[in-house]
């Protein structure tokens, strides 16, 4: 099977097309709601928060985390980012709830110190891997990404990046470039040793909940 | 773009980030929309601590809107004592942070001047190569 992040960039990939797939697919979308409940599971928010969603493409994670109860802990607010105009575009056309970014994760994440509570990530970081120019390195990249999501969390908050590493080599180089930047990293993965294999890298900030 | 969002969005460029001045960014040419949304009594409260309030001044004079009090609310004056509803003070914070948005316009930093164009309420960072 070919990997859409070795043959273009995410901004190219995700035309106009292809972007229409991730809200016309209920097959597509069935999976990124699941990998989205999971991955709040494991943020484990008790109250609303503020997050920060990464590659949020056409708002599909950001629509589940509006929709999330006040018994269960929300509703929460979220700010999204993603590389792809065409895939905002669909976004807007559903009326999301969130803001949005267009922005390239790997050029930094350009909130201040401490903004969120916690972020999500689905389906996006294994981007940050493929260089695009010759001039940035996917270790450049990384850095950049993990430094600044490192900063933008409040201390004591969390993200959850669920992603799709090539190969082993490509996980641990992701999950080190978090934990040089200061994150404590556990890697979770569900449905080991199976097709639907998933993967969560679970990234804690130090430092303790200061705001109470 | 929220009001929210603004209070805690800077300029993405990585010579920027230890400048004071590239926080907040300047709304320029902004046109506003209102858009309506349920009010959410915990999440303001979450937030309050985090909003930077000199911040929250300096944007609410840029966009044009009613000037902010000097001080931030206290949390208490969120609900009203005795009802325990939400209180005026909560109501206009609402107002402002989640349904006040810049729908296009500009957002200039002040460190670099450089500005991020603002359409359909989504702001575009996307950096060329040479200002990362
Ligand atoms: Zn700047």
């Amino acid at each position: 099977m070919s990997r859409p992040e070795d043959s273009l960039p995410p901004d190219l990939f995700y035309n106009d097309t292809e972007s229409r797939k991730y809200t016309t697919s209920s097959r597509i979308k069935n999976i990124q709601a699941s990998m989205t409940h999971r991955a709040l599971e494991l943020l484990d928010l008790t109250s609303p928060s503020l997050i920060l969603d990464i590659g949020c493409g056409s708002g599909l994670s950001g629509e589940i985390l509006s929709d999330v109860p006040p018994e269960e802990g929300g509703p929460h607010v979220w700010v999204g980012m993603d590389i792809s105009s065409s895939m905002l575009a669909q976004a807007l056309d559903r009326d999301v709830e969130g803001d949005m970014l267009l922005a390239d994760i790997g050029q930094g994440v350009p909130f201040r110190a401490g903004s969120f509570d916690a972020a999500i990530s689905i389906s996006a970081i294994q981007w940050l891997c493929n260089a695009e120019s010759s001039d940035v390195s996917p270790e450049g990249r990384l850095k950049r990404f993990f430094d600044g999501l490192y900063a933008s969390l409040r201390r004591g908050g969390r993200a959850v990046c669920q992603f799709y590493p090539k190969n082993s080599q490509q996980r641990s180089m992701i999950s080190n470039a978090a934990i040089k930047a200061g994150f404590g990293a556990g890697i979770l993965e569900d449905d080991p040793d199976t097709k639907s294999l998933k993967v969560y890298l679970v990234l804690t900030v130090g430092g303790g909940d200061v705001t109470g | 773009m929220k009001v929210l969002t603004l209070n805690f969005l800077c300029c993405a460029r990585k010579t920027c980030k230890l400048s004071p001045a590239s926080f907040p960014l300047h709304p320029k040419e902004a046109s506003l929309e209102q858009i309506e949304t349920d009010i959410n009594v915990l999440f303001i409260r979450n937030i309050l601590p985090r909003l930077d309030w000199e911040a929250m001044k300096t944007l609410t004079i840029e966009l044009g809107l009613p000037a902010l009090p000097t001080e931030p609310p206290l949390p208490e004056s969120l609900e009203d004592p005795d009802s325990g509803e939400p209180s005026q003070t909560l109501k206009d914070l609402h107002q402002l942070l989640m349904e006040t948005s810049i729908e296009s316009g500009s957002l200039r930093c002040g460190n670099c001047d450089h500005e991020y164009a603002v359409k359909e309420g989504i702001a575009n960072f996307l950096l060329p190569s040479h200002m990362v």
